[in-house]
């Protein structure tokens, strides 16, 4: 057990009222961890099972929108006899503000963990003011 | 004039309604107590063939050099650490979910490993580990004397 221990269970995504998915299959919302830097909003996502070429980024207008496809795998010559957990699809959607400087937004994988590092905008970094003696 | 009105000032209520609710909320206490998974962190797939087990964890975000795989007699022992990026001062977290910090698990397997032949990869966050049954175990084919 992880020493700060939250809930493991992966969380079922929410599809739109009224809605289905074209293919059947599960679709979880990943855990993220965002922090932000002085230059940088970063976005951590826990994606097992995901790996570059399954990760689509997309942001449209406000909204940055995270998909990360699984690939379907499975064991021959045995039979799954226990199971905790369910492979599946990745999904979440954040709103982010329009300090981040779209174009140099960067995204990694690496060992099933989603890194989006957004870059703040030149205009919004906070600057120091100097005070001018009088 | 009836029902609704004398609903209304609780002379008769109507059980009803109220009998749904009431099973409404026990099904959804009950469907969160037989919730099929175990709370124990990393979730686990045991997949079961003829000649042993196959293990799979979740795992992402694990240093491969850090992980711990150990199997002595029928358990199998996964312990290693997350780690959370280091903030320097000023930093601040708008949100964290994951988990970090250092973990362990043991399973019981239903029969004794073959500890020499275990085979460990650890790709894509996924942990998968192949199991064989030890020699001593293997089921074995009896020839009937005449």
């Amino acid at each position: 057990m992880a020493e700060d221990s939250k809930d493991v269970i992966k969380q079922p995504a929410a599809n739109p009222t009224g809605t289905e998915r074209t293919r059947n299959r599960r679709v979880f919302v990943p855990r993220v961890d965002i922090y932000e830097t002085a230059d940088t909003i970063v976005l951590v996502a826990d994606m097992p099972g995901v790996d570059e070429t399954g990760v689509d980024i997309t942001l449209e207008k406000n909204v940055l929108n995270i998909v990360g496809e699984v690939k379907a795998t499975e064991e021959k010559e045995y039979s799954l006899s226990y199971a905790e957990y369910d492979a599946g699809d990745y999904e979440r959607a954040f709103t982010i503000s329009d300090e981040v400087d779209r174009d140099r937004i960067e995204a990694t994988v690496k060992n099933g963990v989603l890194r989006v590092v957004l870059p703040k905008a030149e205009a919004v970094k906070a600057r120091k003011i100097a005070i001018k003696a009088a | 004039m009836y029902g609704p009105v004398l609903w209304r000032f609780g002379r008769a209520m109507d059980p009803w309604p109220e009998i749904q609710r009431l099973q409404q909320e026990m099904n959804r206490i009950f469907a969160s107590a037989a919730q099929p998974y175990g709370h124990e962190f990393p979730a686990i797939n045991a997949w079961a063939g003829e000649n042993g087990m196959v293990v799979t964890a979740e795992l992402p975000g694990a240093d491969p050099e850090k992980l711990d795989i150990s199997v002595v007699g029928d358990s199998l022992t996964i312990s290693g650490y997350r780690e959370a990026d280091a903030l320097k001062p000023g930093e601040s977290y708008h949100r964290q979910e994951r988990s970090c910090g250092r973990f362990t698990r043991t399973i019981q397997l239903p029969f004794h490993v073959d500890a020499a032949h275990v085979e460990a990869t650890y790709e894509r966050g996924i942990l998968h580990v192949v199991l064989p049954r030890s020699e001593a175990e293997k089921p074995k084919k009896i020839a009937i004397k005449s």
